[in-house]
């Protein structure tokens, strides 16, 4: 579905990512793990086509999408859920997930799909009319996903959902990217939350300074010595 | 010790808002007592035509403010090229009544000029050239001046903006010439007439040109905030606002909302630059500059970026501008001198504005 061959990406004279290669193939959870700066952010970025590579293939089915601009990616079914939720926060949930339906041109369309997401997250439905700003950080992750949600994503690119939830959170969050994998999406997964991402993914790349230095199964990682002292304490 | 000085710093800073603020305070109150009852310079008649005026020029200067505030709100510029897009819409408009009113109108006799014959038509014609002018006069600011220096630090697209404003100015000059000219304007809407209303025993007129001004404004104003608030244009104007990262992974074509921001601030400016020739009649290229920093101050005045701000601060500058003078006992000639009291007071008070919010490290 996604094939990434020898991406080299750039901010100016920052080499961040030097001739990566990643795919994932339909209906897959695949996490990509490394430590901070290691380049995660800029590969969902130059998938999003927020980012252009310097050189390099993205390939999506088939189609090479590296030079596209994001509302055409968006289009294709590629919804980036970004680092930090970047919700909208002087805007309501309401108008967030209404922003998540953009390129929706149906209106029936978008009040199904805001259904849908209020059926996974019934905590945005009570507070619809609420300002982004003023969700708890939980909440916030919650929009952000559902906002990803709203475009029909066919591939789902998380940027660190776990990042500063409470543990019980974290489990929630991470049963709901399952649910959602369930229900067709298919998801590459950044985190630094290493052991749960091994967990609930299928395959995984390691990355660190701007290249992939692992990549397999994810229960053969998880064994693996140097990801074991890397990113599992031991 | 570090510390100690940003508490000398913050001590300072406040109390001289507070003791600025207090002598103002107590002057203004002094001199309000004295005129009503005292000295009776004023009757009530004369606080009422200068209410008048001052709604009437509030009203422009809000729709111009709005402008600052949106491009503001979602590039963190000032556009001070901002008042010559109002200026090519005057012009605009101008030339359209010239042409209408030596038109002869189809089907009636040679002494009536079409602007005269159909004056709502005319009107209508008028403001669709001044706003159209001014929307694609922002446009291509925008895509020329400002488009290409999108990524350079901060100060550069101020200066470009400044150059522009500049250029626009001297281009105006080159083409239509130096000379004050004088809107013509049809028969209904004449200026110097108006409705006349009795106050305690004198009456005070309010103007065709400026009564049409106001209503006119008001309904643009409410215009742009239901499009703002309801329309997926607004929708994504403030989100593209709020981050245009974001915005980008929703779909959202950031660049083409950044157009469009410039096109809706052009035709409020445009329909700010009609009425103005219109209520006001005579005009030359400077007409944009002073307007345009007056807008600037409202815009400044309500918390730049926020629009209800700008449309308050628009109406309070025009208010205090047609008051002051006469609350401060100074010379009539002065007002324009008070706008820019206020940008420094405001400046120095409340940085933020009246609704603006502190601004954040994000936001600078
Ligand atoms: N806008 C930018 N301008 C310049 N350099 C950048 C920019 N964004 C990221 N970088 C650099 O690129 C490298 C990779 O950054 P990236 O954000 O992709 O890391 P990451 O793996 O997502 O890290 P984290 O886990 O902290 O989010 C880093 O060295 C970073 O400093
Ligand atoms: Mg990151």
């Amino acid at each position: 579905m996604l094939n990434i061959n020898s991406l080299n990406v750039s901010y100016g004279a920052i080499h961040a990512l030097k001739g990566i290669s990643i795919s994932l193939n339909e209906g897959e959870i695949v996490a990509l793990i490394g430590a901070n700066g290691a380049g995660k952010s800029t590969t969902l970025n130059a998938i999003s086509g927020i980012l252009h590579p310097d050189s390099g293939e993205i390939n999506f089915d088939g189609r090479s999408i590296a030079q596209s601009k994001p509302g055409e990616i968006v289009k294709q079914g590629i919804i980036q859920v970004p680092e930090g939720r970047k919700i909208f926060s002087r805007m309501s949930v309401y108008e967030n997930l209404e922003m998540g339906g953009y390129s929706l041109s149906n209106k029936n369309q978008l009040r199904e799909n805001m259904a849908q997401v209020f059926e996974i997250f019934p905590r945005l439905k009570e507070r619809q009319k609420q300002l982004g700003g003023t969700l708890s950080g939980g909440e916030q992750q919650m929009l952000s996903m559902g906002r990803g949600l709203m475009a029909e994503p066919r591939l789902l690119l998380l940027d660190e959902p776990s990042m500063g939830l409470a543990p019980m959170l974290v489990e929630q969050i991470f049963t709901t990217i399952a649910k959602i994998n369930n229900e067709g999406v298919s998801i590459l997964l950044v985190e630094q939350n290493a052991q749960m991402a091994l967990a609930l993914s299928n395959r995984a790349y390691v990355m660190e300074t701007g290249k992939i230095v692992l990549s397999g199964p994810s229960e053969t990682l998880m064994e693996n010595q140097m990801v074991k002292e890397a990113y599992l304490g031991g | 010790m570090i510390n100690k000085i940003k508490e000398l710093k913050i001590t300072w800073g406040s109390a001289i808002r507070v003791i600025v603020g207090s002598v103002v305070a107590v002057y203004l109150i002094w001199r309000v007592v004295i005129i009503t009852f005292g000295s009776g310079e004023f009757g009530p008649d004369t606080w009422v035509r200068f209410l008048i005026t001052g709604l009437v020029i509030g009203g422009i200067y809000a729709l111009i403010a709005i402008g600052y505030t949106l491009v503001y709100g979602i590039l963190f510029m000032i556009n001070f090229a901002h008042g010559e897009v109002m200026m090519l819409g005057t012009f605009a408009g101008y030339f359209v009544l010239e042409a209408l009113s030596a038109m002869p109108a189809p089907g009636t006799d040679a002494n009536i000029n079409f602007l005269n014959a159909q004056p709502v038509l005319s009107i209508l014609l008028t403001f669709l050239a001044g706003a159209g002018v001014s929307a694609l006069a922002g446009y291509l600011l925008e895509k020329i001046a400002y488009r290409p220096l999108r990524k350079a630090p901060r100060l550069i697209p101020l200066i470009s903006a400044i150059g522009a404003s500049i250029f626009l100015q001297n281009a105006a000059q080159l083409l239509f010439g130096p000379q004050r000219r004088q809107y013509i304007n049809p028969d209904l809407l004449w200026r110097g007439q108006g409705w006349m209303i009795p106050v305690s025993g004198k009456s005070v007129m309010l103007t065709y040109t400026g009564g049409f001004s106001f209503v006119l404004s008001i309904l643009l104003m409410i215009g742009l905030f239901i499009l703002v608030r309801k329309t997926k244009l607004g929708k994504s104007m403030r989100a593209v606002a709020e981050n245009k990262q974001a915005a980008a992974l929703m779909g959202i074509d950031v660049d083409s909302v950044i157009s469009k921001t410039f096109i809706i601030s052009g035709i409020l400016a445009g329909s700010a630059g009609v009425m103005w020739g219109i209520h006001n009649g005579l005009f030359n290229h400077y007409v944009g500059f002073l307007p345009g920093i007056k807008a600037f101050t409202a815009a400044v005045m309500g918390g730049i970026g926020n629009i209800p701000g700008a449309m308050i601060g628009g109406m309070l500058l025009g208010l205090m501008e047609s008051l002051g003078p006469a609350l401060l006992g100074l010379d009539f000639q002065l007002k324009d001198v008070i706008a820019f009291a206020i940008l420094i007071f405001v400046l120095i008070i409340r940085p933020s504005g009246i609704l603006g919010e502190a601004l954040t490290e994000e936001k600078v």
